[in-house]
C-alpha cells in the first residue's frame, strides 16, 4: 500500500517538474519583464493605441470568422446529424481534415487559391490577357476569414452534429403533435436543448480564432495584425521584448475568460437525457426542399473544403512562369521540378533555407516530441485517473497550457532560455519539448478516459491470481491502453510535424523547421521559391492526413479531442 | 371519424406495412395490437403526420388528410419514452400544446390548473420533469397529450417503460380517464392483457397485414389464424392435416371437430387445445377417445394448478382444479367445442 502511494508520487512528479520548469517558468519570465520594465520606466514603454488597435482587431475578426463558422457549420451539422445520402462518409471525413491541417499548409492552400500567383489570378490572366493579376485578395479580411472558416467549420461539425444525432427526434416531434409549427417546434424545443452545445462550439472556434497565428500571419499581411502577430513582430521584428510581453498578458487573460466562460456552459443544466437518444435519426430526403438542401450543402462543402487542397496540390506541378523578354507570354506545363529542388543540396546565402535539412530536422524533432509528449503525458492521465484531493487541485495546473498559445510559448522560451547551455548545446531541445507541451493536454485527454475506462475489478482480479503491481500494469492496462497510445504517438508526431507558432520563435537559420522553410520560401520573390514552397506543404498535407486518417482508425469511440 | 384506407409503407427497403384498413369510430378505444417491429408504432405515426405513407390515405371525418402537416391535424400522440421536454417544467409540458394553439394566458393557467389537479400534482407545478419517477412522468405525459383537447388520442405502448406493478396500477387508472375523455383513442401495444382489459375493439397486426379485427371476446373465441391464438397465447398449438371431412390427423391421435369450409381436404393446419377446456373426468367420454397424459410438472395458480403432461413426444399445458402427482399417467380429453382447427 505504503509503495503504491509513493509510486503514485512519482509518476506525478515528473511531468511536474517538466510543466513548472518548462511551462510555467517561461510564463513567469514574460510577466516579469513586463512589471520589471514598468518598475524601471513606468508604462513609457508603449501607448495605449499599441495595445487596442490590435487587442480590437482581434476580437473582431475572430467574432466574424465565429459567425460566419456557425452560418456553414450549423446547417452542415444538421446535413449529416439528419440526412443519409451517397458519399455522405467520404465528405464526413473530409470535413474533418481541415482541423489537423498545419497553419501554414492552409495558408499556402489559400495563396495558391486567392493570391497573385493563385489560381483564381492565373485564370483571370489568361482569360483576359493581363500581365499582372487583377484580384488582390491576399493581405486582406476576408483572407483570414475565410481561411478560418475553412479551419473551424469541422468543430462545429463535429460538436454540434453529436448533439445532433444524440438529440431524441421524439421532441421535435411531440412539440408537432402539440400544435407547434415546424420553427416553433424547432425554436422552442430542438433549440434550447442543443443550444449548451452550440455555445460550447462556438467558443472554443472564438478561442481558436482569438489565438490564429501563421493564417494571419501569412494571409493578414502587415495591416492585418493580430494579438498574436503582434507579440512575434514586437519579439522578432522590433525587440521590443516588454511590449512583446505586455501583448502576451492581455492575450493570456482574454483566453482565460473565454475558458472560463466555456466551463461555465459546458455544464448540462438538464440531465443527460436529453442527449442519449439512439434512435436512428438519419434519412434521405423526402422532398424537393430537402433535396435541394442536401445537394446545395454538399457542393458547399466540397467546395470549401477540396478547392483549397486540390489548388495546393495541382498548383506545385503547374509552372507559370513569364516568358524572359515577353510581355504577357507565359511558360506553362507540368512540373516536377519543385519538389526534385527540395531534394538537391544547395547552399546560398544565410538566409537560404535549406529544404533538406528543415526535412530532417523536422523528422528528428518529431519523433523527440511523439516520445516525450506521450510519456509525459501518459503519465499525467495515469496520475489524474487516480482521483483524490490531490489530483483535483492539481488538474488545472496539467490542462492550463491547452489555453496558451504556441506564439506565447515561444516568447517565454525566447526569454528564459535564450543563454547556455540551451542555446550552445549541440542539439536544440527547445524546439522539441515546446512542440510535447502542446500536445501535451491532446495526449492526456486522450489517455484519460481510456484510463479511466478500465474497471478496477480487472486489475483485482489480477492482483488476487498473484500478479505484482508491474505485472498488473503489463498484463492488464497496457493492452488495453496500447490504442490510447497509438493515437497519442500519431497525434504528438503530427502536431510536432505542423508547429509554426513556437518554432517560429525558437528555429533559427542553423535549425529550420519545415514549415518555418515555407513560411520563408513564400515571402520570398521568385517561380522557384513558391513552388518549393507549395511542394513542401503538399507533403505535409499528405503527412498530415495520413496521420489523422490512422487516428479516425484506431481512436476508441467516444474520446474526444477536443 | 378516422379512417385510414390501403396504408402501404416500406422501412429500409423492405415493405412493413402492406395495405392496412380501418375505422376508429367516435368515443371508441381502438387497441393496435401486434409484436414488436410489426409496424404500429408507425401506423400511429403515419396518422399524427409524422410519416408520409408510401401509398393510402388518411381520412378525418372525410377530410383528406395523408398530406396534412402534424401540427395542423389536432391529433394528440404520447411517445413511449413520453419526450418530456427535459428543460421545461411539469406545468410547462402540460401548457405547451395549449401555448401553441395561442390560447390566452388566463384559459391556459386553469387548464394546467385543472390537469395538474386530475393527475395529483398541484402541489409541484415547477418540478423539472427529470426529477420524476416513471409513473410520474406516464401521467404527465398523458395529460400534455389531453389538454390541447384533441380530436383523437394515439398512446405509443405508454405503459411499456414501467416496471410490472407500476403497469398494473397505472392500467387501471389509464382504463379511467381514457373511457371518462369520451375521444377516439389509439392504442399500441404488444400485450394482450393490456390490450384485452383496454379495448372496445382489436386489431392484430402481424407481417404488415391486420389478420384479425373485432371485439376482445370475439377474438378471444375465434382466433382467425394459428398466429393470432399463439401471439394472443390462447393454448397448446399442435401441427395437423385435415385427412378428410371434419377429421384431423396429428401427432396426438386422430380428432373429430367442425373444421372450417374453406379448409380443403389434404392441408396443413394447426390445432388450438385450450388449457381451460382440458377433461379427466374419463366417465364422461368413450374410453378410445383419450389420450395417456404423464405428469411433468404441477403448479399452484391460486384459483387452479397448472399441469405439464407428456403425451407420446408431445408437451401440453392444461389447467385442472386439482393437484397431480408429478409421474402419474392420467387420461386427458377435449370436448369438441374447445377444439379448433386453425388455418396456419
Amino acid at each position: 500500500m505504503k509503495r503504491s502511494k509513493s509510486l503514485t508520487w512519482l509518476l506525478w512528479l515528473i511531468p511536474l517538474v517538466f510543466l513548472l520548469f518548462f511551462f510555467y517558468q517561461p510564463l513567469l519570465a514574460i510577466f516579469r519583464q513586463v512589471f520589471s520594465e514598468r518598475f524601471n520606466q513606468g508604462w513609457q514603454f508603449f501607448s495605449w493605441d499599441q495595445i487596442s488597435r490590435p487587442l480590437i482587431f482581434t476580437l473582431w475578426q475572430a467574432f466574424l470568422s465565429t459567425l460566419l463558422t456557425l452560418l456553414i457549420g450549423l446547417p452542415a451539422a444538421y446535413l449529416f446529424a439528419r440526412f443519409e445520402f451517397k458519399g455522405r462518409k467520404a465528405l464526413h471525413t473530409l470535413s474533418l481534415l481541415p482541423f489537423i491541417l498545419p497553419t501554414v499548409v492552409v495558408a499556402t492552400a489559400f495563396n495558391t487559391l486567392i493570391g497573385p500567383r493563385g489560381w483564381l489570378n492565373l485564370i483571370l490572366m489568361y482569360l483576359f490577357n493581363l500581365s499582372n493579376p487583377p484580384l488582390n485578395l491576399l493581405n486582406s479580411l476576408p483572407a483570414i476569414l475565410l481561411a478560418h472558416v475553412f479551419y473551424n467549420t469541422s468543430i462545429v461539425i463535429r460538436m454540434v452534429g453529436n448533439s445532433l444525432t444524440r438529440l431524441n427526434p421524439h421532441y421535435d416531434e411531440a412539440a408537432r403533435v402539440l400544435n407547434a409549427k415546424p420553427w416553433q417546434a424547432f425554436r422552442e424545443v430542438s433549440l434550447p436543448l442543443l443550444m449548451p452545445t452550440i455555445l460550447g462550439a462556438s467558443l472554443l472556434v472564438f478561442l481558436f480564432d482569438f489565438t490564429s497565428f501563421g493564417v494571419v500571419l501569412m494571409l493578414g499581411g502587415p495591416q492585418y495584425a493580430t494579438l498574436e502577430v503582434e507579440i512575434y513582430t514586437q519579439a522578432m521584428s522590433r525587440f521590443n521584448l516588454p511590449m512583446a510581453g505586455l501583448l502576451s498578458v492581455i492575450q493570456l487573460m482574454v483566453t482565460l475568460l473565454i475558458t472560463l466562460a466555456q466551463n461555465r456552459v459546458k455544464k448540462p443544466r438538464f440531465g443527460k437525457a436529453a442527449l442519449s437518444s439512439e434512435q436512428k435519426t438519419r434519412q434521405r430526403a423526402l422532398n424537393a426542399r430537402q433535396k435541394t438542401f442536401v445537394i446545395l450543402m454538399c457542393l458547399l462543402l466540397v467546395v470549401l473544403f477540396i478547392s483549397p487542397i486540390l489548388s495546393l496540390v495541382s498548383r506545385s506541378l503547374v509552372t507559370f512562369e513569364a516568358a524572359r523578354g515577353q510581355r504577357g507570354e507565359f511558360e506553362t506545363g507540368f512540373t516536377t521540378r519543385y519538389y526534385s529542388e527540395l531534394f538537391s543540396n544547395r547552399s546560398g546565402s544565410i538566409f537560404y533555407a535549406n529544404p533538406l535539412a528543415a526535412i530532417r530536422n523536422s523528422l528528428v524533432y518529431s519523433v523527440m516530441t511523439m516520445l516525450i509528449a506521450t510519456s509525459l503525458g501518459f503519465l499525467t492521465a495515469y496520475a489524474l485517473s487516480k482521483s483524490s484531493r490531490l489530483t483535483r487541485w492539481l488538474e488545472p495546473l496539467f490542462m492550463l497550457p491547452l489555453g496558451a498559445s504556441a506564439v506565447i510559448l515561444g516568447l517565454g522560451f525566447l526569454l528564459t532560455f535564450n543563454q547556455p547551455p540551451w542555446t550552445s548545446g549541440p542539439f536544440p531541445i527547445l524546439i522539441p519539448i515546446a512542440h510535447s507541451l502542446i500536445a501535451l493536454p491532446f495526449v492526456v485527454r486522450t489517455n484519460l478516459p481510456a484510463i479511466q475506462g478500465i474497471p478496477n475489478s480487472l486489475r483485482e482480479a489480477a492482483r488476487v491470481m498473484g500478479a505484482k503491481p508491474w505485472k498488473v500494469i503489463r498484463e492488464i492496462d497496457l493492452p488495453i491502453l496500447l490504442r490510447a497510445v497509438i493515437v497519442s504517438l500519431t497525434f504528438s508526431f503530427t502536431i510536432s510535424l505542423g508547429e509554426f507558432g513556437a518554432s517560429s520563435f525558437l528555429a533559427n537559420a542553423r535549425t529550420p523547421t519545415i514549415p518555418v522553410t515555407i513560411f520563408r520560401y513564400i515571402s520570398q520573390p521568385g517561380a522557384l521559391n513558391y513552388g518549393q514552397a507549395l511542394a513542401m506543404s503538399t507533403l505535409l498535407l499528405l503527412t498530415s492526413a495520413a496521420g489523422s486518417l490512422l487516428i479516425e482508425k484506431i481512436r476508441l469511440p467516444g474520446e474526444e479531442l477536443f | 371519424m378516422l379512417r385510414v384506407e390501403d396504408i402501404y409503407k416500406d422501412y429500409d427497403g423492405k415493405p412493413l406495412l402492406k395495405g392496412i384498413t380501418f375505422e376508429v369510430r367516435e368515443g371508441e378505444l381502438v387497441c393496435l395490437l401486434g409484436s414488436s417491429g410489426s409496424g404500429k408504432s408507425t401506423m400511429l405515426r403515419i396518422i399524427a403526420g409524422l410519416e408520409e405513407p408510401k401509398s393510402g390515405r388518411v381520412f378525418w371525418n372525410g377530410e383528406d388528410y395523408t398530406h396534412k402537416p402534424t401540427h395542423e391535424r389536432g391529433f394528440g400522440l404520447m411517445f413511449q419514452d413520453y419526450a418530456l421536454f427535459p428543460h421545461r417544467s411539469v406545468a410547462e409540458n402540460i401548457a405547451f400544446g395549449l401555448r401553441m394553439a395561442g390560447r390566452s394566458k388566463l384559459e391556459i393557467n386553469s387548464l394546467v390548473e385543472n390537469a395538474l389537479v386530475s393527475i395529483r400534482m398541484q402541489d409541484f407545478p415547477k418540478r423539472p420533469v427529470t426529477e420524476l419517477s416513471g409513473g410520474e412522468q406516464q401521467r404527465v405525459a398523458l395529460a400534455r397529450a389531453l389538454a390541447p383537447d384533441p380530436h383523437l388520442l394515439m398512446l405509443d405502448e405508454p405503459l411499456g417503460a414501467l416496471d410490472h406493478n407500476l403497469r398494473t396500477e397505472l392500467l387501471k387508472e389509464l382504463r379511467k380517464r381514457l373511457h371518462d375523455s369520451q375521444k377516439p383513442v389509439i392504442y399500441v401495444t404488444h400485450d394482450q392483457e393490456e390490450a384485452f382489459s383496454l379495448a372496445d375493439r382489436l386489431l392484430l397486426l402481424h407481417a404488415g397485414l391486420l389478420v384479425q379485427e373485432g371485439a376482445p371476446e370475439a377474438v378471444f373465441n375465434q382466433p382467425t389464424n394459428a398466429w393470432v391464438a399463439s401471439f394472443l397465447g390462447l393454448g397448446n398449438l399442435v401441427p395437423a392435416k385435415l385427412v378428410a371431412i371434419n377429421l384431423l390427423q396429428t401427432d396426438l391421435g386422430q380428432f373429430k371437430l367442425r373444421a372450417s369450409p374453406d379448409l380443403e381436404i389434404g392441408s396443413d393446419c394447426m390445432l388450438l387445445l385450450r388449457p381451460e377446456g382440458a377433461l379427466f373426468d374419463v366417465g364422461a367420454i368413450s374410453s378410445s377417445d383419450y389420450l395417456h397424459a404423464v405428469v411433468r410438472d404441477s403448479v399452484f395458480m391460486g384459483d387452479y394448478f397448472r399441469l405439464d403432461v407428456l403425451v407420446g413426444k408431445t408437451l401440453l399445458h392444461v389447467h385442472t382444479p386439482q393437484s397431480f402427482t408429478i409421474g402419474k399417467t392420467i387420461p386427458l380429453a377435449w370436448s369438441e367445442s374447445n377444439l379448433q382447427c386453425l388455418p396456419l
